[in-house]
Order: C-alpha cells, then sequence, then structure tokens
C-alpha cells in the first residue's frame, strides 16, 4: 500500500507513527511539510535511513523546491512530479494518508 | 507615536515551517503593519519556524506566492533584529548560512529571555 505524509517531522508524530506501521513492499509519498523528513540532517533522518532498507520512499519535487529544500534530499529518496504522483496512487491497491 | 505614549517592544514568534499552513505569511502581513506604527519591533524564528528563512525557495511548480523576498524588505522597514533559535537549526542540518537574510543566532535560553523583555508577544 501507499503512505501520504503531509506532515514536517519535527512538527507532529504523523511521519513516526507511517514508518512504525508501514509494512515491507509498501511505500511511503512525502509531500508539502512532509517533504523536510526527506532532508539532510533533519532530526527524522535516522528514522527515515533505516526505513529505506525496506521501503520505498518518495518526495514531491515541487514541494522541496518551494521550501530551498531540493539540494538537501537524502540519498535513497526517489523523486517525483505530480504526474509521478498519480502514478503512485494508481498503482498501489489503496492509500493512507497520516494527516 | 510619541504623542500616544512609549514605544513598546513587539516580538513575533514564528514556529511554523512556510507554504504548508499560512502561518509564516500571516506573520509577515501583521509584522509590516506593526513597522507603520514605529514600534520596536523584533522576530524570533524558533522550531519549524527556521524554515522560513531557509535560502532558495522556488515555489512556481506550486503556483503560490514565493514570500520569501519580503523577509529581505523587513530592513526597509527598520525591522533588523531577526533572531533564529540555534537548537531548532541545528536539529533540522541548517546553519547560519542557510538563511536568506543576516540574522542573529541565539540559544534556546537566549530567546526565552528576549521573549521576557517584550510588552507584548505575538505567536505565530
Amino acid at each position: 500500500m501507499l503512505h501520504i505524509v503531509n506532515k514536517s517531522p519535527t512538527e507532529r508524530n504523523a511521519f513516526d507513527s507511517c514508518l512504525a506501521t508501514a509494512q515491507a513492499g509498501g511505500a511511503v509519498l512525502l509531500i508539502e511539510d512532509g517533504v523536510y523528513a526527506a532532508t539532510r540532517g533533519s532530526a527524522a533522518e535516522p528514522t527515515l535511513r533505516a526505513a529505506l532498507a525496506n521501503i520505498e520512499i518518495y518526495a514531491l519535487s515541487a514541494d522541496l523546491e518551494a521550501r530551498g529544500m531540493a539540494n538537501a534530499v537524502t540519498e535513497g529518496v526517489k523523486l517525483v512530479d505530480y504526474g509521478g504522483f498519480v502514478d503512485l496512487v494508481a498503482k498501489y491497491k489503496t492509500c493512507q494518508s497520516w494527516l | 507615536m510619541s504623542e500616544h505614549g512609549a514605544i513598546k517592544k513587539f516580538m513575533y514568534v514564528n514556529r511554523k515551517a512556510p507554504y504548508g499552513t499560512i502561518y509564516a505569511l500571516e506573520s509577515l502581513e501583521v509584522v509590516l503593519i506593526a513597522a507603520a506604527f514605529d514600534q520596536d519591533v523584533s522576530l524570533a524564528f524558533v522550531d519549524d519556524g527556521v524554515y522560513q528563512l531557509k535560502k532558495g525557495h522556488q515555489t512556481k511548480g506550486l503556483e503560490v506566492k514565493n514570500f520569501q523576498p519580503t523577509y529581505r524588505a523587513l530592513d526597509d522597514y527598520d525591522i533588523t533584529k531577526l533572531y533564529v533559535e540555534s537548537e531548532s537549526l541545528a536539529s533540522r542540518g541548517l546553519t547560519e548560512e542557510d538563511m536568506c537574510v543576516p540574522v542573529e543566532v541565539v540559544s534556546r535560553a537566549d530567546l526565552g529571555k528576549l521573549m521576557e523583555q517584550q510588552d507584548v508577544l505575538f505567536s505565530f
């Protein structure tokens, strides 16, 4: 399944809660303030790196660019545009938004 | 405004990341209003608020207003006291060099002292 996180990891627990729940083979898409979890040096970086071992993690490019973070993305995170967002939603049978 | 008494110390405390919510933009709007009344204005950036000043916002893809240039205009309104909390920067992989305007980096304890010195605090 696909998990979508739109909250900053240093503002809410949505990211941690999502990763604690997500199963191997699943995917996480970070959008809006959720993209801060994909940036180097974030307090969330160790959690994200550990999750990359068995979960695909994506981040929406437009949200990284808006926040000036496009050059700070942690290795292993895959970037998608809005078309890629739609493709992910279509690819997985179900989707959970961690609002 | 001198006929109405002493100038007050106003601090705007910014704790939210930009764009995900409207707080950062609304704070800027209110800051500019206060500046028009010749008050002693300072801005604090703490927790996710430090992200507001991260250099290089490019909002074309989101189709929303890029309000980062407004921070650079604050100097024209004699708003020069911008405090950024150091632990908030560190826990987000940011440094003073990542900031889009000149700021004073302060510790959490010093920020607390600065807040105690204010007449009015605005929370965003």
